[in-house]
């Protein structure tokens, strides 16, 4: 049936007279071997993703839920779910920050973030989960909560905080408390985005203590819960310390006192659901705040199409082992409007994959690795986001990218200026970015690929991916090399057997902190997500990012 | 059969005034438009948009809602009627169709008066001359003794002559006061005493009056028609016997389990019947039969078209209303009594607004959604009404008639249950779940109608389930209706969202996608039903449920109940149009309607599937107590430095007016004082009701903000 479908589609495609040159190929060869393996292969990485991921969604533990229900309470997702339209999709990021990344388990990092529409307004959230440590920051919770209003900062999303947190987790102040990217820049990014006139909102549905105080304080509008929300510099028992004054929670920093005396916020909730719904109501009054200009994106949807071909087979065609060759455009045909694809330069520095498409009716150009970056490749790929620069094309990047060609040839032939263009590109083009890690990132081919570093707007990772300055081998080899030139001058022996072990060692530290997980637990990325989900989530990615006006491109200095 | 009629060339009917609504008169509207005759309708100011004044094909506003000021207006209908140059009225039934002066008063204006003559409606509207009349010309009438004589001895004699049980009741007074029932001859004696002194207590007359008690009645009524010309013939017959609070609600033609030979006699009396009172035109002769032994005696005549007539078009096939028409216009019957046909069974089932569990007490409200049968040449719905229409308190609170037709009872009454299970009305009570009840009880079945049916079956009619096993049954059929309810407004939620946002913003939509997208996992909610149970009232069942949204486009249903949860249901639904769906279950596929509708902060879901029809509610928005309005209420802080009952000044200003002394009782919000500020007048009320205390305030005194004004107290 699916031949069938196929062929249906693409007559469909002829009777229509707009010829479409760019329908792809299947590209998969269902009854070889690697598919099955690769499916196999990763049917049991995404049953290992699914593990990790009912873990998290269970919050502290059934105890500290239950603390959270006596007092009325509702889980950090349960709240979001009632703040955004009834039955709309929630874009969570970042569900395994924090994957065992200090001695204890803290889920999701102790704060929920995501993108979902209210009133049909995408806003950003951002919640505390008070079953975890009391939803305290630690430092990765900073981390988190940055990253979330930097998307909401780059995308122009107002900012929804459900706050309920105890403040910076004190053991750990010095990590949470005073650089830069620390706590005190989430009342920093409130200040800046309020002035740029992004909606910031605060509902106080739990405690706020101490710097915490500060995110109602700062936010444009707050909401209080009556007898579960406070919000106080110092709690009653560092009042009593410091004044001798005794008085209890609710009246120190209680709905009433700050919603009737202090001014700290504005509108008073006689119960969480209550809060919420006043929460979707603030959403409802925003009007055009954060919307000026036109928007990047089109004024229209037009009309899609599905791929021709299964996405769920996207499952079926990465392999683990990165050696291993696999067709970027086999990729493409499983997450474009009825694959269509229309290839730019196809002949030229083949190992790029560049060209147009649209993701739920929006215009995208894609770049996707088919091997290493040649020079040629580079300077394709530099001249293509040039033109997705100008035409205001979001940009996706699909990265399985083993690094540019090293070696005399390369060098004499200037691989660094060319992939020089090609970084300069990517970090200039104010165009929106997404990137999906499918494969393996490595090297120099990680940063020309829209790497963490260069500020794409969105940053995902499949379960099979590998993210290191080099492959795990490659750097034995090399740290190998090192190490017997050092011990050589020392004038020691290192036998076959030390040097095996030292090689594995190496290898193994590789592999553990190149795998993805080891990455979305320190939020190198926005998520580990199902090969499945790669056309929707990145359609729900372009769609939370083309609300900004598009901004004009300038380039500093290409070396020629 | 003449060649040559000097009747037919006389002027006919061309324009009809029905002095009636709902249902009646839009019956009477249909063979009006398909003779070519032209409708006026009447109406209150109640019923200004209702269905049988957009029927007509004039409509003249006769007065205010109760029906004394407007339906029951005789001088208004006929000014009506003249005013628009009808030159007949059709009265319909009730209102004023048996109304011997109204009937008179068309005659005078010369309208055609679409009935008998006044004559006979006075006739058969006097209930004693009425059966005197009937005795005379030999209709048989219930033996009784209503003598003057009360001598005891004559007294048991007569008794024994009208045979046992005898009933033994007091000519005057009534509510079964001082009635008693008689089994036979030894318990005679001491029954009468004690009637007699009961009697006597009561009403002060102790006369007695003797009837033959039928332990087991049917009621069967005998449809008659009479031309100008003197023809009277039976339609034959119709059972009745379903009745409650004394009013019909299924009726059927013909009779079951009557021979021939019996439906004969009936109709012979009621012929007779009628010729006695020289009737004309449509009319119905009731009888009691007592199913003991087999005996009908005369009740009653009923001088007009009765609702529930179409039971007798229906197996006779022919149009009474035509027939009444062609009668006012003076023409012969069409038929003879050899030529009426006989054909098939027919029920009818009245669907009205009312609460059944609290004694069938009517009931008023919107109808939210309504949606009857789709009529055939087998099916007919006869109503007045539309959905969004209400039915209010002015009137008759019957919504429809449902009127089915079969070759057989058995086929007829396959037939009534179907399209009883399919008739959708959302938004106030109703019988139907009632008539469904009825229609599939066993006895009903057999076709073993009696008038004490309901009284005697009320075990199994009135709750849901006799047993257990059968309790369990009812609540997991609910279960899962609630399940399907569920999924159906997930559905349809989708659907609306979808569609308020597909406007110029583009990518939207895709939020908003069949199922929503959750990174990694299903997206799920939870879904607090009550379930509505009319059959146990008052007792409002939770139903808590827990929807999954499949990957692959089904709900995954969880129903959670008493700590434990049932496992999982999946459902795919399919969306039809607004109200119908297509739900898949375990593989089997039914089609849902689902009505939605809210009242304050409770939405009201209905749903029907299969033979089912679940009533649930779900509460929406956010109920705050008073209490709970804390921001316009004082605070504990600012009362707390002043008693209670204390009123200060809520500015500074100057007193302008006193209203009230000390020592007054006010009532709460009595305005005080008036006192003005910033050029502004400010109203002080009393906060609560109680006497004054310490207002020692005169106009022109200057008070400063938060100053003690006065206090109330309860007490002087």
């Amino acid at each position: 049936t699916r031949t069938e479908s196929l062929r249906k589609s693409i007559s469909s495609i002829i009777h229509k007279r707009e010829m479409s040159l760019g329908v792809l190929p299947d590209g998969v060869d269902r009854n070889s071997d690697a598919f099955a393996r690769n499916s196999q292969v990763m049917e049991g990485l995404l049953s290992q993703l699914r593990s990790h991921i009912r873990k998290v969604l269970a919050g502290g533990g059934p105890e500290a839920v239950n603390r959270n229900r006596g007092r009325n309470k509702l889980l950090p997702r349960e709240r979001i779910e009632r703040l955004i339209d009834p039955g709309s999709s929630f874009l969570e990021l970042s569900q395994l920050a924090g994957h065992e990344l200090y001695g204890e388990f803290l889920p999701s990092g102790g704060i929920i973030s995501g993108i979902g529409p209210v009133h049909g307004r995408l806003c950003m959230f951002v919640a505390n989960d008070p079953t975890v440590k009391g939803g305290t920051y630690y430092p990765i919770t900073v981390k988190k909560h940055l990253r979330a209003q930097e998307i909401a900062s780059q995308c122009k999303l107002p900012c929804l905080y459900l706050v309920d947190s105890g403040g910076a987790f004190l053991p750990k102040q010095a990590e949470v408390f005073p650089d830069k990217e620390n706590f005190g820049r989430i009342f920093y990014n409130q200040a800046v985005m309020s002035a740029q006139g992004i909606p910031q909102i605060a509902l106080v549905l739990g405690s706020c203590t101490a710097g915490g105080a500060y995110i109602p304080a700062m936010a444009d509008e707050s909401v209080m819960v009556k007898g579960n929300a406070t919000i106080f510099l110092a709690g009653p028992p560092l009042v009593k310390a410091a004044t001798g004054e005794e008085i209890s929670a609710e009246d120190l920093g209680g709905a009433t006192v700050h919603c009737k005396t202090s001014g700290v916020s504005d509108y008073f909730a006689v119960d969480e659901l209550h809060g919420l719904a006043m929460g979707r109501n603030i959403i409802k009054n925003l009007c055009m705040a954060g919307e000026k200009g036109s928007p990047n994106a089109l004024k229209h949807v037009y009309h899609y199409k599905e791929p021709i071909y299964d996405v769920r087979e996207l499952r079926s065609i990465a392999p683990t082992d990165h050696k291993q060759h696999f067709d970027a455009r086999s990729v493409i045909a499983r997450i474009v409007d009825g694959s269509e694809f229309d290839e730019f330069k196809k002949l030229y520095g083949a190992t790029l994959v560049t060209g147009f498409a649209r993701i739920f009716g929006q215009p995208v150009g894609i770049l996707g690795n088919n091997g290493i970056l040649f020079n040629e490749s580079a300077l394709k790929g530099a001249h293509f986001i040039e033109i997705c620069a100008q035409r205001s094309i979001p940009l996706v990047f699909l990265q399985n990218i083993t690094g540019f060609m090293v070696g005399s040839r390369a060098e004499a032939n200037g691989i660094a200026k060319s992939g020089a263009k090609m970084v300069m590109a990517v970090s200039c083009v104010k165009v929106p970015k997404i990137t999906v890690i499918i494969g393996g990132s490595f090297g120099a081919g990680n940063y020309a690929m829209c790497g963490r570093a260069y500020n794409p707007n969105f940053l995902f990772v499949w379960p099979n991916a590998r993210i290191s300055v080099m492959g795990g081998t490659q750097a034995a080899d090399v740290l190998a090399q090192v190490e017997q030139g050092n011990k050589k001058r020392r004038g020691i022996q290192w036998t076959t057997d030390e040097e095996k072990a030292f090689k594995e060692k190496v290898a193994e530290a590789y592999d553990r902190e190149g795998s993805p997980y080891y990455s979305t637990a320190r939020l190198w990325d926005d998520g580990v997500i199902d090969p499945a989900d790669t056309r929707k989530i990145l359609g729900l990615c372009i769609s939370a990012s083309v609300n900004s006006t598009p901004q004009e491109t300038k380039y500093g200095v290409f070396r020629m | 059969s003449d060649y040559r009629d000097s009747k037919s060339s006389s002027k006919l009917i061309e324009k009809i005034l029905i002095a009636n609504r709902g249902e009646i008169a839009c019956r009477i509207m249909k063979t009006a438009k398909r003779l070519g005759i032209r409708t006026v309708a009447v109406y209150s100011d109640a019923d200004r948009y209702s269905l049988h004044v957009k029927s007509a094909d004039e409509a003249v506003c006769i007065g205010p809602p109760p029906a004394k000021l407007s339906y029951l207006n005789a001088n208004s209908i006929v000014e009506a009627a003249v005013r628009t140059g009808a030159q007949a009225i059709h009265p319909g039934y009730g209102f004023l169709s048996e109304n011997a002066e109204f009937a008179q008063l068309c005659e005078d204006e010369a309208l055609t008066f679409i009935g008998p003559p006044a004559s006979a409606i006075r006739d058969m509207g006097d209930k004693s001359a009425s059966k005197r009349i009937m005795g005379e010309a030999g209709v048989p009438l219930v033996p009784g003794y209503h003598g003057a004589d009360q001598d005891i001895d004559l007294m048991q004699s007569e008794a024994e002559k009208i045979g046992y049980p005898v009933l033994i009741k007091p000519t005057h007074g009534g509510g079964g006061k001082g009635m008693r029932i008689v089994q036979n001859s030894n318990e005679f004696v001491e029954s009468f005493l004690a009637a007699q002194r009961e009697a006597a207590a009561s009403f002060g007359v102790d006369t007695i009056l003797l009837e033959k008690y039928i332990t087991r009645p049917r009621h069967i009524e005998v449809q008659i028609f009479g031309d100008k010309h003197g023809n009277v013939l039976y339609l034959y017959e119709r059972d009745c016997s379903l009745q409650r609070r004394h009013q019909k609600i299924i009726e059927e033609a013909p009779a079951p389990d009557i021979t021939n030979e019996f439906r004969f006699q009936m109709g012979q009396a009621a012929v007779s019947a009628a010729k006695a009172v020289g009737y004309y035109n449509a009319g119905t002769v009731e009888f009691i039969v007592d199913t003991v032994s087999g005996q009908f005696y005369f009740m009653e005549m009923n001088t007009r078209l009765q609702v529930e007539h179409p039971v007798t078009e229906m197996v006779v096939h022919q149009d009474l209303v035509e027939w009444q028409i062609r009668v006012a216009n003076g023409e012969p019957l069409p038929i003879t009594q050899s030529e009426v046909p006989l054909s098939g069974h027919a029920f009818e089932a009245r669907i009205y607004a009312e609460n059944v569990p609290k004694g069938f007490l009517p009931a008023t409200g919107v109808l939210h959604h309504y949606r009857p049968v789709p009529f055939s040449d087998t099916v007919r719905v006869e109503t007045g009404v539309e959905q969004g229409d209400a039915v209010s308190m002015h009137y008759d609170p019957m919504i429809a008639k449902l009127v089915v037709w079969g070759e057989s009872r058995a086929a007829a009454l396959v037939k009534l249950k179907d399209c009883l299970a399919k008739f959708q009305v959302a938004g106030l009570p109703t019988n139907i779940n009632f008539l469904r009840k009825l229609s599939n009880h066993w006895a009903f079945e057999k076709g073993q109608v009696e008038t004490h049916f309901i009284e005697h079956y009320k075990d199994e009619l009135f709750s849901d389930s006799v047993n257990a096993e059968q309790a369990e049954e009812v609540y997991e059929a609910a279960k899962f209706s609630a399940a399907i309810v569920a999924a159906c407004l997930c559905k349809k939620e989708n659907s609306i969202m979808k569609e308020n946002h597909q406007d110029g913003r583009s990518l939207l939509s895709i939020w908003y996608s069949e199922h929503p997208f959750r990174v990694n996992y299903c997206a799920h909610r939870d879904m607090e039903l009550e379930w509505e149970n009319e059959f146990n009232t008052g007792n409002l069942v939770p139903m808590k449920l827990i929807i999954t949204y499949q990957q692959d486009g089904s709900y995954l249903l969880v129903s959670e109940s008493g700590g434990g949860s049932s496992p999982g249901i999946k459902l795919k639904v399919k969306q039809l149009d607004e109200h119908d769906f297509r739900v898949e279950a375990d593989g089997l596929s039914v089609i849902v309607t689902l009505a939605v509708y809210s009242q304050g902060s409770i939405k009201h879901l209905h749903i029907w599937h299969g033979f089912q029809h679940h009533h649930f509610r779900q509460k929406v928005g956010l109920e705050l107590s008073e209490e709970d309005e804390i921001q316009d209420k004082q605070t504990s802080i600012e009362t707390a430095a002043h008693s209670p009952g204390t009123v200060v000044a809520p500015m500074a200003g100057l007193v302008v007016k006193v209203l009230a002394q000390s020592g007054v009782k006010v009532e709460a919000g009595q305005p005080i004082l008036v006192l003005e500020a910033m050029k502004m007048e400010h109203v002080v009320k009393a906060p609560s009701a109680g006497f004054i205390h310490e207002l020692n305030l005169s106009p022109g005194k200057q008070v400063s903000d938060g100053s003690i004004l006065f206090k109330i107290k309860d007490d002087e």
